[in-house]
C-alpha cells in the first residue's frame, strides 16, 4: 500500500531565474520585404472578411475612396474641395489596413521561415523496407505506412518516425534539436527507443517500426504548428472575437443613426466623417494585431524548443492550476549517487563496502556505478569472480537487485522493506539498527538501500539525491503565479518529505506508482483544476492524456509523445514553467491591448465630436484645442493608424510576464494599458495635430 | 442643507433595510425555512400551484423557464389589452369609453414590461376597473416577473438550478410584493393617499370654477407602483400629485420603496454565492454610482437656471412641487431612473439639462439598481464582461464566482449590451428624422434630441418617465415604442436566463493564488469602469448632441 | 409537456393572480381604509356649509385680487433652455409688478409639476399681504396670524420648507372676512 503524505510549506525567498540556452533559429534575410507584400495581398476582400473589426475598416476604405474620386456620390451640395480631405482620410485608412496586415504578415512570416528550414530536413530519401519474409526492398520514404520495418545504417537519413526494435546506434537530431552531441538510440529502452524522421544516424544499424504514415510524422506537425497553416482560433480568442465584433456593431449603429440625429441641429455630417468616427470608435488596434498576437504565440513557444499540438494547448498552460512532476530528472538530477555506507549488526564499514560491491556489480544504472566507485574508494575488492557470477536486475515487483555468485551466495541490494522481506525468507534476523539507519539517511533526503548477503544484513548504503540547482526559486515563481506543483516519487515518505522541503514545491506524493499519477491527477480535476504533467517514460502515456496539459519530452517513447499534447524537444521537464508563462503572456498581451485599444475611444471622442458638431456649441468638449475640425478627424485616424505598428512589437514579443499575484498584475496592466490607453492618445493627438498645422496638410 | 441631510439619511435606511429583506428574499427563493408570520402560505401556495397543474418541479433548460413565463405574459398582456380596448361600464362612473387600439396597446406591453410609459392621461380614459384590473393587475404580475428571472439568473450563477417560474411568480408576489405593498399603502392611506371606489368628485372651487378631483383606489395603486419599480401613475402628474404622493414624508418613503427591493436583491445574491462581501462591494459600487447621479442632479436643481437669473435667484423650481423643493425632486429623478421606476415627482422634461444627463445615462447603464430582479442580472452581466477583460490582463481564462467565463458567456452577455443601441438609437434616428413635428417634439434645440432618445431609452430600458412635453400619442409613437418595450424586455430576459443556465452546467472552481479575486475594491472598481464605459460610450454622440450641448449652450 | 397543456396553465396562473392582485387584496384595503383614515381616503376634502369646495391636498386656481394666490399651473414641461420659457417667467415677473410685487418669488413666477400644488412659499404668500390687506380691509397683523395657521412644513414632514397651503389659508380668510361685523379682530 503506497502511503501519500501531504505537506505545505511557506513561501520561500525569490532568487536568480536559471539561465537557459535556446535553439538560434535560422534568420531568414527579407523578412520584412516579405511581410509588406504580403500585407498587400491580404488586402483581397476574401482574406479580409474573417476578421470582422477591420472588415468594417475595408468597407469604409472603400466607400471614402469612392468619396475621393466622386465627392458627389451621396451628397449632391458636396463641395470638390472636400476632395483633398477626403483623400487624406482613405490614405489613413488604407494605411490602417496595411499596417494590420503587415502586422499579421510578420507573425506569419517568422514562422514559414522556421518551416522552410524544417522542410529542407524532409528531403525524400530511399529507405530499406524489410518484407515480412525477410528480404529487403528499396522503397521511397513516402511510401512507408505505419507499421512497416526498416533498416538504417550509419549516414542514412532516418525516413520517418519509428521505434527501435533492434540495434544500437548514435543518431545525430540537430535538425530539430539543435543539439549537436549526438543521441544513443537502442532497442527496449523507454527513453532512447524512439527516433524521429529527418534525423542522421551517424554510425551503425538501426531496425525500425514505422509509427507515423507520411505527412503525419514529427516534422510535419511541427512545419503545420510553426506556419501556421492549421492555425484554429483559441477559446478565448473566439469569446474575444466576439466581443470586439459586438462593440464593431454597436459603434455602427451609433454612428449611423447619428447622421439623422444630428441632422435634427445642424446640417448633418458628411459620410467620410462619420467613417472616420466609426473606425476611430472600433476597436481596431487589438482587432488589427488579434491575428498576430496568437501567431507570435505559438513561434514563442517554437522557439523554446516545444512542440505544441495545438493554440489550445498553449493557452490551457496559462490556466494551469496543478503542476505534477517527476522528482527524478525534474526535481532532482537523474543520478542518485552513494554517499556513505552505514553498516548494521556489528559489522563494519569495510565488509558492507564488499558486500555492496558484490551487489553493484552487474549494476550498469548510474547509482549502480557510484556505489561500486564508492567501494573501490574504501579499499573493497569484488568477494567473487565476475566471470562465473551471475546478475539479478531490478524488477518494480521485487525492488532489489543484485548477483548471485558461483558458490550460490546471494548478494542483494534494495528497497529496506524488500530486503529485510529477503532476508527473513532466508532465515535470517533483521538488526534493530537498521530502522535507525532508514531513518537517519530519509530524514538527510537520502535513499537508503539496504545491503544483505544471504540472510545477513550488512547494511544500508546512503544514496543521496542532489536538488537541480535553481529549482527552488522556479517553484517560488509558479506559487505567486497561484500554482501548486506536486512532486511524485518512488520514495518513502520520510524522503520524499525532506526532498519536497528543500526543492521547494506545496505536496509530494511518496512511494507512487504509475497508477498513482493517474489517480493524483483526476483528484485535482474533480476540484475543478487545470493540471499539467511531464512525462517520458510509456507507463506516463495514460496519465499525460489525463492532463489538460501533457509534456513529452523528446528523449521519451512514442506513446508518451503521442498521448501529450507538447513535446518539449530538450527534454528539459522544467520547461513547462516557461510555457506556462508563454500561455499566461499571450492572454495578457490580448487584454492588455483590448483595454487600451478601448480606452483610447475617449480622447478619440473628444477629438472627433466636438469637430463633428462644430455648429451645435460643443466647442468645450475640444479639451486638446486642436487647430480646425478637420485637422482633429484626420490627427485622431492618423492616430488611429499609427499606434498599430507601434505595438506590433508587444504583439510579437509579448506583454512582460511578472510572477505576481493577479491583483498585482491586474493593477500594474490596468495602470499601463488602462490609463496608459486613455492618457496616450490626447498627446498623440495632439502632437499629430500640431504636426499637420506646421506640414499645412489641411 | 435639509434636502442632503434627508438625501443621506434616507440613502441610510436603505443600507439598513436592504440586508432585512435581502434574507427574507434568500429564504423565499432559496426555499429556506419561512417565518413564522407567512408559513401558513405555504399550504395556500402548493395548493394554488396544483390546481394550476403545476409540479414545482425547477426548470431543466432555459426553455423551460422561459416558456412559462412567455405563455404568462402574453396572457396577462391580453387580459388588460381587453379590459382597455372594451372598456366596460362597471366601476366607470364618468363612463370612459375603449382606447384607440394602438394606445391600447402601448399602454398594455408597457405596463406588462414593467415600464409603465403612458401615452395617455389616466384620469381622463381609465375608468376604476381598467385601472385596477389592468394597471394594477399588470404592475403586480411584471413586478413578480422581473424578481424571478432575477433570482433564476442567481440561482444560474450561484450553482443552482434555475426554478421554476411559476412557483417563483407566485412566491414573489405572496412572500415579497403583496405584503410589502399591503403595508406601504396602510402608510400612504394615513398620510393622506385616497384610497376609495367613489367616483372622481367634481366640485366648485372658491372662485367659482370647477375642479375634478381624481381619486381613487390609490394607496395600493401607489404601493406597487413604487416598490414594483413600475412607475406608472393613476394620474397623469404622477408622483407629483399630491394625491399620490402628498407630503414630504410620504415622498421620502416613496423614495425609499423604489430602492429596498432592488438593493435587498444584491445583498441576497451575497447570501446566494455565499459570499456577502461580494454583494456588499457591489452594492458599493451601486450606491456609489447612483451617489454620484444624485449629486449631479441635485445640485444642478439647486443651482438654478442661470436664463432666468434676471428674474429668479435660487433653484429650478419650473415643473416642480413646492413641498418637494429642487434638491428631492433631483434625488427623485436619479433614484426613478436608476432603479428603472419611472414614477416623477416633477416634470423631468424642465430639469437642468444636467439631470436629464444623469437620468439618460442611468437608463443606458440599466444598473443603478436597475429594475426589479433584472437590473441585478444586469449588473451581473457588466460584472462577467469585467471579468472576461481584466481575467485576460492577468493571464487567466476568466472565471467569476468560481466559474469560467467562456465564449457562451460572452457572447450572451454582449448580445444584453446590444439591445439598447438596436431599440433606441434606430428608432430615435427614424422619429428625428421625420422632423419635430413627427417627432412631437416641444421644446427647440438640443433638449427636443433629449425628448426623442429618452422616450425610447426609457421604454427600452423598461423605466417609463419621460420628457413629457413630447407629443407621444401619435400611432408612430405608440408603435414604435411598443417594439421598444418588447425588445428591451424579453430579449435581455432569454438572454439572461440563457447566460446563467450556461453558467450553472460549469464545474465550481476551487479559488487559487492566480484566481483574480471578485470581492476587492479594485475589481469593483474596474466594474464600475466597464460598466460606465461600456454602458455608456456608446451613447456618448447622442449625450453630446442631447443634454451635453444643452448644458454648454445655458452655460455660455 | 405538450403547448396545450403550457397554455392551459396559463390560463389558470392569470386566472388566479389577477383575482388575487385585484380583488384579493384590494377590498380588505378598501374596508381597512374606511376604517383606519376615512377622511383621507375619501380624498382629504374640505367642507364648507355641507358643500365639499375642495381639497386639503390639491392646489385650486385663485386669479382675483381678494385671494391668496397659488402657484401658476402653466406648462410644467418647458424645458430650461426653451426660449419660450423665459419670456413666460418675464411676463409673470412683470404681471405681478404691475400688481405692487417688486421682486416676486421664485415659485410664484415658475409652474408646479402637478398644476395643483396646494402651497406656496411664505416669502410668496408675505408679498401677497398688502394686496390682501387692501382688497379685504384686513390688518396686516391678522394677515399674519392667518399665514401661521395655514402653514405646513418639515417639522411635520409635510414640506422640504416652511410653506402656506393656499385653500385652506383662503378659506380662513373667508372666514375672518365674513366675521368682522360680529366678531372685532383679536389684537
Amino acid at each position: 500500500m503506497p502511503t501519500s503524505t501531504r505537506v505545505l510549506f511557506p513561501r520561500m525567498p525569490r532568487g536568480p531565474r536559471q539561465e537557459r540556452r535556446y535553439l538560434e533559429r535560422p534568420r531568414q534575410q527579407g523578412l520584412l520585404q516579405r511581410a509588406i507584400v504580403e500585407a498587400f495581398r491580404k488586402l483581397d476582400p476574401r482574406l479580409a472578411v474573417a476578421n470582422p473589426v477591420m472588415f468594417v475598416v475595408w468597407c469604409g476604405t472603400v466607400l471614402c475612396l469612392a468619396l475621393t474620386i466622386e465627392p458627389r456620390l451621396l451628397d449632391a451640395a458636396a463641395g470638390a474641395r472636400e476632395r483633398g480631405f477626403n483623400a487624406l482620410i482613405s490614405l489613413t485608412l488604407l494605411a490602417t489596413l496595411l499596417f494590420a496586415n503587415f502586422a499579421e504578415a510578420l507573425a506569419e512570416g517568422r514562422g514559414k521561415a522556421q518551416a522552410d528550414a524544417l522542410r529542407r530536413t524532409q528531403a525524400r530519401t530511399q529507405a530499406r523496407r524489410q518484407l515480412p519474409d525477410g528480404s529487403i526492398e528499396l522503397v521511397d520514404s513516402s511510401a512507408l505506412r505505419r507499421g512497416d520495418v526498416v533498416l538504417v545504417q550509419g549516414g542514412d537519413v532516418i525516413p520517418a518516425d519509428g521505434e527501435v526494435i533492434a540495434g544500437v546506434a548514435s543518431v545525430d537530431e540537430s535538425a530539430i534539436t539543435g543539439e549537436s552531441a549526438p543521441v544513443l538510440k537502442e532497442a527496449g529502452s523507454d527513453v532512447a527507443g524512439s527516433v524521429t524522421g529527418g534525423t542522421r544516424i551517424l554510425s551503425d544499424q538501426l531496425t525500425l517500426r514505422i509509427s507515423a504514415d507520411p505527412g503525419k510524422g514529427f516534422i510535419d506537425r511541427m512545419i503545420a504548428l510553426v506556419e501556421g497553416a492549421e492555425r484554429s482560433k483559441t477559446p478565448n480568442e473566439i469569446a474575444l472575437t466576439v466581443l470586439l465584433a459586438v462593440l464593431t456593431q454597436v459603434f455602427l449603429i451609433a454612428v449611423a443613426t447619428l447622421s439623422p440625429v444630428a441632422g435634427f441641429l445642424q446640417k448633418p455630417p458628411s459620410v467620410v466623417t462619420l467613417v472616420a468616427l466609426l473606425v476611430a470608435l472600433i476597436p481596431t488596434t487589438i482587432g488589427g494585431l488579434l491575428s498576430a498576437i496568437g501567431i507570435a504565440g505559438m513561434d514563442r513557444v517554437a522557439q523554446f524548443n516545444v512542440i505544441a499540438t495545438s493554440g489550445r494547448a498553449v493557452e490551457a498552460c496559462g490556466d494551469v492550476n496543478t503542476l505534477v512532476l517527476d522528482k527524478t530528472g525534474t526535481i532532482t538530477l537523474g543520478n542518485r549517487l552513494a554517499e556513505e555506507f552505514l553498516p548494521v549488526g556489528g559489522y563494519s564499514s569495510a565488509e558492507l563496502a564488499v558486500v555492496a560491491y558484490g551487489a553493484s556489480c552487474f549494476d550498469q544504472t548510474p547509482e549502480g556505478r557510484s556505489i561500486v566507485r564508492l567501494a573501490e574508494k574504501l579499499g573493497a575488492a569484488l568477494p567473487f569472480e565476475p566471470a562465473s557470477a551471475s546478475g539479478i536486475d531490478f524488477s518494480a515487483r521485487t525492488r532489489m537487485s543484485g548477483s548471485d555468485s558461483a558458490d550460490g551466495i546471494e548478494f542483494r541490494k534494495g528497497a529496506v522493506d524488500a530486503i529485510k522481506g529477503f532476508v527473513r525468507s532466508r532465515g535470517g534476523v533483521v538488526p534493530d539498527q537498521l530502522d535507525q539507519c532508514f531513518e537517519q539517511v530519509s530524514r538527510l533526503g537520502g535513499t537508503p538501500l539496504a545491503v544483505c548477503r544471504g540472510a545477513e544484513l550488512y547494511g544500508v548504503i546512503y544514496l543521496k539525491d542532489i536538488i537541480k540547482p535553481g529549482i527552488r526559486e522556479r517553484f517560488d515563481q509558479l506559487r505567486r503565479m497561484g500554482i501548486r506543483t506536486v512532486m511524485l516519487t518512488g520514495d518513502n515518505p520520510i524522503t520524499a518529505g525532506v526532498i519536497a522541503r528543500e526543492a521547494g514545491v506545496d505536496d509530494f506524493i511518496a512511494e507512487a506508482t504509475p497508477e498513482d499519477k493517474i489517480a493524483v491527477i483526476q483528484q485535482e480535476q474533480k476540484l475543478g483544476k487545470l493540471v499539467a504533467m511531464t512525462g517520458d517514460g510509456s507507463n506516463d502515456a495514460p496519465a499525460l492524456a489525463q492532463a489538460n496539459v501533457g509534456v513529452a519530452m523528446n528523449s521519451g517513447t512514442q506513446a508518451a509523445k503521442e498521448a501529450a499534447n507538447m513535446v518539449d524537444l530538450d527534454s528539459d521537464p522544467t520547461k513547462l514553467i516557461d510555457i506556462v508563462t508563454i500561455g499566461k503572456q499571450l492572454l495578457i498581451t490580448r487584454g492588455a491591448l483590448t483595454t487600451f485599444s478601448i480606452a483610447n475611444d475617449i480622447a478619440k471622442y473628444f477629438a472627433i465630436l466636438p469637430a463633428l458638431f462644430a455648429g451645435v456649441g460643443l466647442q468645450a468638449l475640444n479639451v486638446m484645442r486642436l487647430a480646425s475640425p478637420q485637422s482633429a478627424i484626420l490627427s485622431a485616424m492618423v492616430f488611429n493608424a499609427l499606434i498599430i505598428p507601434a505595438l506590433v512589437p508587444l504583439a510579437l514579443k509579448g506583454v512582460k510576464f511578472r510572477p505576481l499575484s493577479a491583483e498585482q498584475l491586474l493593477r500594474r496592466n490596468l495602470l499601463v494599458y488602462g490609463a496608459g490607453g486613455v492618457v496616450a492618445p490626447f498627446i498623440g493627438i495632439k502632437l499629430i495635430d500640431l504636426a499637420i498645422g506646421a506640414l499645412r496638410l489641411i | 442643507m435639509l434636502p442632503w441631510l434627508l438625501a443621506a439619511a434616507l440613502l441610510a435606511v436603505v443600507v439598513l433595510t436592504a440586508p432585512v429583506l435581502g434574507r427574507h428574499l434568500y429564504a423565499v427563493f432559496d426555499d429556506r425555512p419561512q417565518p413564522a408570520w407567512d408559513r401558513w402560505l405555504t399550504p395556500l401556495e402548493s395548493g394554488l400551484l396544483r390546481w394550476i397543474g403545476e409540479t414545482g418541479r425547477p426548470a431543466d433548460s432555459p426553455w423551460g423557464y422561459l416558456l412559462p413565463l412567455l405563455i404568462s405574459n402574453a396572457l396577462f398582456g391580453l387580459v388588460a389589452l381587453a379590459l382597455l380596448v372594451w372598456q366596460p361600464t362597471w366601476l366607470n362612473p364618468l363612463g370612459f369609453g375603449g382606447l384607440r387600439w394602438d394606445l391600447a396597446l402601448h399602454t398594455t406591453l408597457s405596463f406588462l414590461t414593467n415600464t409603465d410609459q403612458q401615452h395617455l392621461i389616466p384620469e381622463q380614459s381609465l375608468g376604476n376597473l381598467a385601472q385596477l384590473g389592468a394597471m394594477q393587475f399588470l404592475m403586480f404580475v411584471s413586478a413578480a416577473t422581473g424578481l424571478a428571472v432575477g433570482f433564476a439568473v442567481i440561482r444560474g450563477f450561484s450553482g443552482r438550478p434555475l426554478g421554476n417560474f411559476y412557483r417563483d411568480l407566485l412566491r414573489a408576489l405572496s412572500r415579497v410584493l403583496i405584503p410589502a405593498s399591503l403595508l406601504l399603502a396602510l402608510f400612504l392611506l394615513v398620510s393622506g393617499v385616497p384610497m376609495t371606489l367613489a367616483s372622481p368628485l367634481e366640485i366648485t372651487t372658491l372662485e367659482g370654477g370647477q375642479q375634478w378631483l381624481p381619486r381613487g383606489p390609490i394607496a395600493l395603486f401607489e404601493a406597487i407602483k413604487q416598490l414594483g419599480e413600475n412607475g406608472g401613475g393613476f394620474v397623469s402628474a404622477n408622483a407629483a400629485h399630491p394625491y399620490e404622493n402628498p407630503t414630504l414624508l410620504t415622498n421620502l418613503v416613496s423614495t425609499w420603496a423604489m430602492l429596498i427591493i432592488p438593493a435587498a436583491t444584491i445583498d441576497a445574491f451575497g447570501r446566494f454565492v455565499g459570499n456577502r462581501r461580494q454583494s456588499s462591494l457591489l452594492l458599493v459600487l451601486v450606491f456609489g454610482l447612483l451617489i454620484a447621479g444624485a449629486v449631479v442632479a441635485m445640485a444642478a436643481e439647486q443651482a438654478g437656471n442661470p436664463l432666468l437669473s434676471s428674474w429668479i435667484s435660487g433653484g429650478n423650481l419650473q415643473g416642480k412641487e413646492l413641498r418637494f423643493g429642487t434638491g428631492l425632486t433631483g434625488l427623485y429623478a436619479t433614484v426613478t431612473t436608476g432603479t428603472m421606476t419611472g414614477a416623477v415627482n416633477g416634470a423631468i422634461d424642465a430639469a437642468m439639462p444636467l439631470t436629464i444627463l444623469t437620468a439618460l445615462f442611468n437608463l443606458f447603464l440599466q444598473v443603478v439598481f436597475g429594475g426589479q430582479g433584472t437590473g441585478m442580472a444586469y449588473l451581473l452581466v457588466f460584472a462577467l464582461l469585467a471579468v472576461f477583460l481584466t481575467g485576460l490582463m492577468v493571464g487567466r481564462t476568466p472565471e467569476f464566482l468560481g466559474r469560467k467565463v467562456e465564449k457562451a458567456q460572452v457572447v450572451w452577455a454582449s448580445l444584453v449590451l446590444l439591445i439598447h443601441p438596436l431599440f433606441v438609437l434606430i428608432p430615435a434616428a427614424l422619429t428625428l428624422a421625420g422632423g419635430p413635428s413627427w417627432a412631437g417634439i416641444s421644446n427647440p434645440g438640443s433638449h427636443g434630441i433629449s425628448q426623442v432618445v429618452y422616450e425610447y431609452a426609457s421604454a427600452a430600458a423598461n423605466n417609463g418617465s419621460g420628457l413629457e412635453g413630447l407629443g407621444d400619442g401619435t400611432p408612430w409613437w405608440n408603435l414604435s415604442a411598443s417594439l421598444s418595450l418588447l425588445g428591451g424586455r424579453y430579449l435581455p430576459i432569454a438572454a439572461l436566463v440563457a447566460l446563467a443556465d450556461g453558467v450553472r452546467r460549469k464545474p465550481a472552481l476551487e479559488p487559487s493564488p492566480g484566481t483574480l479575486r471578485t470581492d476587492t475594491g479594485l475589481f469593483t472598481g474596474v466594474t464600475a469602469v466597464v460598466l460606465v464605459i461600456l454602458g455608456a460610450l456608446t451613447f456618448f454622440p447622442v449625450l453630446a448632441l442631447g443634454p451635453i450641448a444643452e448644458a454648454l449652450t445655458l452655460a455660455s | 409537456m405538450s403547448f396545450t397543456a403550457q397554455l392551459l396553465r396559463g390560463v389558470r396562473v392569470t386566472l388566479v393572480l389577477w383575482l388575487l392582485t385585484v380583488v384579493v387584496i384590494t377590498l380588505p384595503m378598501l374596508g381597512l381604509a374606511r376604517l383606519v383614515a376615512p377622511e383621507a381616503a375619501n380624498g382629504s376634502l374640505l367642507q364648507r356649509d355641507g358643500v365639499v369646495v375642495g381639497s386639503r391636498l390639491i392646489g385650486q386656481r385663485f386669479a382675483a385680487g381678494r385671494y391668496l394666490q397659488g402657484r401658476p399651473a402653466g406648462e410644467p414641461n418647458l424645458a430650461a433652455s426653451n426660449p419660450e420659457l423665459a419670456a413666460r417667467v418675464a411676463a409673470a415677473a412683470s404681471r405681478l409688478e404691475l400688481a405692487g410685487i417688486s421682486r416676486p418669488a421664485p415659485d410664484l413666477l415658475q409652474d408646479s409639476a402637478s398644476g395643483v400644488d396646494p402651497h406656496i412659499s411664505l416669502e410668496a404668500a408675505r408679498q401677497q399681504l398688502p394686496r390682501l390687506a387692501r382688497e379685504r380691509g384686513l390688518t396686516m397683523g391678522q394677515l399674519q396670524r392667518l399665514l401661521r395657521q395655514s402653514q405646513e412644513g418639515p417639522l411635520a414632514m409635510q414640506a422640504i420648507e416652511p410653506v402656506v397651503n393656499v385653500l385652506r389659508f383662503n378659506l380662513a380668510l373667508d372666514q375672518l372676512a365674513a366675521a368682522p361685523a360680529s366678531e372685532p379682530p383679536a389684537s
